[in-house]
């Protein structure tokens, strides 16, 4: 008969082994069901990652949003804080940046401190949206899945207010938009080519740091801890409130720096259309990562390609659906092998 | 050992799959043309409209000659220059871009990329390699304002409005003055939903407007749910963008349509044969862009309207501008002389509502 035994202790190879193991078993999982369907596969699997390939820099733009927004929404994961919010909160930054992009005192708008100011701006912005669902978890108790989700339409709705009423460009024939930044508060593109932006080293430099905090220092182990048992923290000496509170700001700042590195390098202005809903593709990202922020970059990389796809198989004549239909399977296989690494398979003779 | 035997294997399927990927896309020697659509062409709406456009251009140069690659619910955010970059790499040579909001980023991606032609709808700005395109649809509307003014018991009409634009509020001054030139009494009330594309937010402006007394709902939306509140209400409606009947059949008294083939199939053709010029289009009955579709004859109670809205639509196609003055905005203030007429540049940026328009223009 078949027995399942808890593992021990995971080896260290079958953590990296089972979700590359995994994400392959859903690659051939989607290929069956296209050949099923009749879809050409390998051209499906040729669109989406020879395109990413070919076009590597359209993926990194995607991904460098992804690094800051996961890094933001793993810290507060670690400490088993369920902010679903990094959409409101990215939303909020741009809100910040724009803010301070468009009413700049003259002598900053020229300014190299133009972006800088704005990067706090946004931090600060989104940390405090984050802080209403950590501030409500920390006192109250209360459920911060929900608190988090519902603020995301409540940024909506004040962008659209800002967009649609006072925001409103001068130049902008009417239309619900602001007026473009300034020059000075757009973050330049690497290469002459592209769009890939200097926003790249900003999220890998919070890659590593965050590495080193959350790993590393005494914060990183007493969130884990938290994480881990609340009363076994409590029993040690640790403010579960105070670190909650921690832990949403950065949550939310980070959110929020995305958005302001987002709205900076690729939009130049706000319009009522800005989308946020990479915030969610987040969380997937962190799942897939199991919170731990090198690896973070690594499934980034691999989202933004899948992000990519979508628009580019339409542009080859196959269904979009496809690429969603690779990133459903994925997370299915994945947290599925998640069995195989903490429990064992074995065949008991009778 | 098992351990690198399983790595080795990994790389292996790895290495495969990139390079499977590396052979890139199939080649074939058909025209390329990209498009984006802000919608579905399944709305029924703004986006069908465009979408029937392109298939009877292609149809009309040849399937075998062109071919169409279409992303649909393309947002107005730098996400559309992803989606024209990807039609762009996979060889397009054409690009079309159907709403406002993508203005920005193809003026962007028409300076990176200058052998790829760029067509942009309803914006204004245009470069060597950018043309735009729009039509004068206030001209349809002007003839469908004649309808629903005859029509009208209660001599007030509604209009849900999309968002407080130059095209759109032109859009409600034409028809103001045709409702106004067969009814003097009538009023045209006009209320703002800020979206294109929302069919229960569109259907429940409609709904205000209905309870307020008013029994001719005209729209400037990309779905028939004003035409649908209407029937819903046992009223009428003037649709827009294509032939609405189909979805109100008791309601729709015509609509105001687009016929976008008649700029995209000479555009594409020029495109193919390199003789391409930057351009900025703006024509309407004249060419046949705007339009309206066929009167529903049994809903009609002013029988004789057909012989007057022939009569006018002669007179614009013969080059009449339907903003001819004397014409006061609905303050009360003269803003056309007698005689004086708005030229091409006060009409895209017009932000007035003319005398007879019960509304106001967001600032």
């Amino acid at each position: 008969m078949i027995k399942v035994e808890k593992r021990l202790e995971t080896p260290k190879y079958l953590l990296i082994l089972t979700p590359i193991v995994s994400v392959l078993v859903a690659l051939m999982f989607s290929a069956i069901l296209l050949l099923v369907t009749g879809e050409d596969a390998a051209r499906a699997m040729n669109t989406i990652f020879g395109g990413s390939l070919i076009n590597w820099q359209e993926v990194l733009v995607n991904s460098v949003t992804l690094m800051i927004l996961s890094i933001g929404v793993a810290v507060a994961f670690k400490m088993v804080v369920w902010n679903i919010g990094a959409a409101g909160q990215m939303m909020i930054g741009m809100i910040c940046a724009a803010g301070v992009a468009l009413f700049a005192p003259i002598a900053l708008r020229d300014s190299i401190f133009l972006i800088p100011i704005m990067a706090v701006a946004a931090v600060i912005g989104g940390g405090l949206w984050a802080l209403i669902s950590g501030g409500a978890k920390a006192i109250w108790n209360v459920n911060e899945v929900i608190t988090s989700l519902l603020l995301n339409y409540v940024a909506l709705y004040i962008l659209q207010f800002l967009v649609f009423g006072p925001w409103k460009g001068v130049t902008s024939s009417g239309f619900p938009q602001t007026d473009p930044f300034p020059a000075a508060a757009k973050i330049p593109a690497i290469f002459e080519t592209g769009r890939l932006h200097y926003g790249l080293f900003v999220a890998l430099a919070i890659i590593i740091i965050f590495y080193f905090l959350l790993n590393k220092s005494r914060w990183g182990y007493e969130i884990r801890v938290i994480g881990e048992g609340r009363n076994v923290a409590r029993y040690g000496g640790m403010s579960l409130s105070k670190n909650i509170i921690i832990a949403m700001f950065i949550s939310g700042g980070l959110a929020g720096l995305a958005g302001a590195i987002h709205v900076s390098a690729l939009e130049g202005r706000l319009s009522p259309h800005m989308n946020t809903d990479i915030g969610y593709t987040a969380i997937i990202v962190v799942w897939l990562s199991r919170l731990h922020p090198l690896v973070i970059g690594i499934v980034s990389v691999f989202m933004g390609a899948l992000l990519f796809a979508e628009t580019n198989l339409p542009a080859a004549g196959i269904p979009s659906e496809i690429a969603k239909l690779l990133q459903g399977s994925i997370l299915f296989f994945v947290i599925a092998g998640d069995f195989f690494s903490r429990y064992k398979v074995k065949y008991v003779k009778e | 050992m098992k351990k690198l035997l399983w790595l080795g294997l990994v790389l292996v399927v790895f290495a495969g799959v990139a390079l499977v990927g590396c052979n890139g896309a199939a080649k074939d020697d058909k025209f390329k043309v990209g498009v984006i659509y802000i919608g579905e062409p399944g709305d029924a709406g703004w986006t069908y409209a465009h979408d029937q456009g392109f298939k009877a251009a292609v149809k009309a140069i040849g399937e075998d000659k062109v071919e169409l690659v279409i992303q649909q619910n393309v947002k107005e955010d730098q996400s559309a220059t992803q989606a024209m970059e990807a039609l762009i790499n996979q060889g397009a040579k054409a690009i079309f871009a159907t709403s406002f909001g993508y203005m920005d980023y193809i003026v962007d991606l028409a300076a990176k990329y200058p052998d790829v032609y760029f067509y942009h709808c309803s914006g204004y700005k245009a470069a060597d390699n950018l043309s735009t395109y729009f039509g004068k649809i206030e001209q349809a509307r002007y003839l469908t304002g004649m309808v629903a003014g005859s029509q009208t018991e209660t001599n007030k009409i509604g209009y849900v409005a999309a968002m407080p634009i130059p095209e759109v509020v032109r859009g409600i001054n034409g028809f103001t003055l045709g409702v106004r030139s067969v009814n003097p009494e009538a009023t045209v009330k006009v209320i703002w939903t800020n979206t294109w594309y929302d069919p229960q937010v569109e259907k429940d402006a409609a709904n205000a407007l209905l309870k307020d007394g008013i029994d001719v709902v005209a729209q400037h939306q990309d779905t028939a749910g004003p035409q649908i509140a209407a029937q819903d209400a046992g009223k009428w409606s003037i649709g827009y963008n294509s032939d609405m009947s189909k979805f109100a059949p008791k309601a729709t008294l015509t609509s105001a349509v687009w016929n976008w083939e008649v700029y995209y199939e000479p555009a594409i053709r020029a495109a193919m044969d390199g003789t391409f010029t930057s351009e900025q289009y703006f024509e309407g009955l004249n060419e046949g862009i705007a339009s309206y579709s066929k009167l529903s004859a049994d809903l009609l109670k002013d029988k004789g309207i057909q012989a007057k809205v022939d009569e006018m639509e002669a007179k614009i196609k013969g080059g009449y501008n339907i903003f001819t003055g004397p014409l006061k905005d609905n303050t009360g203030k003269v803003v056309l002389e007698a005689g004086k007429a708005h030229n091409d540049g006060e009409l895209l940026s017009m932000m007035y509502f003319v005398e007879g328009v019960i509304g106001t223009i967001p600032k």
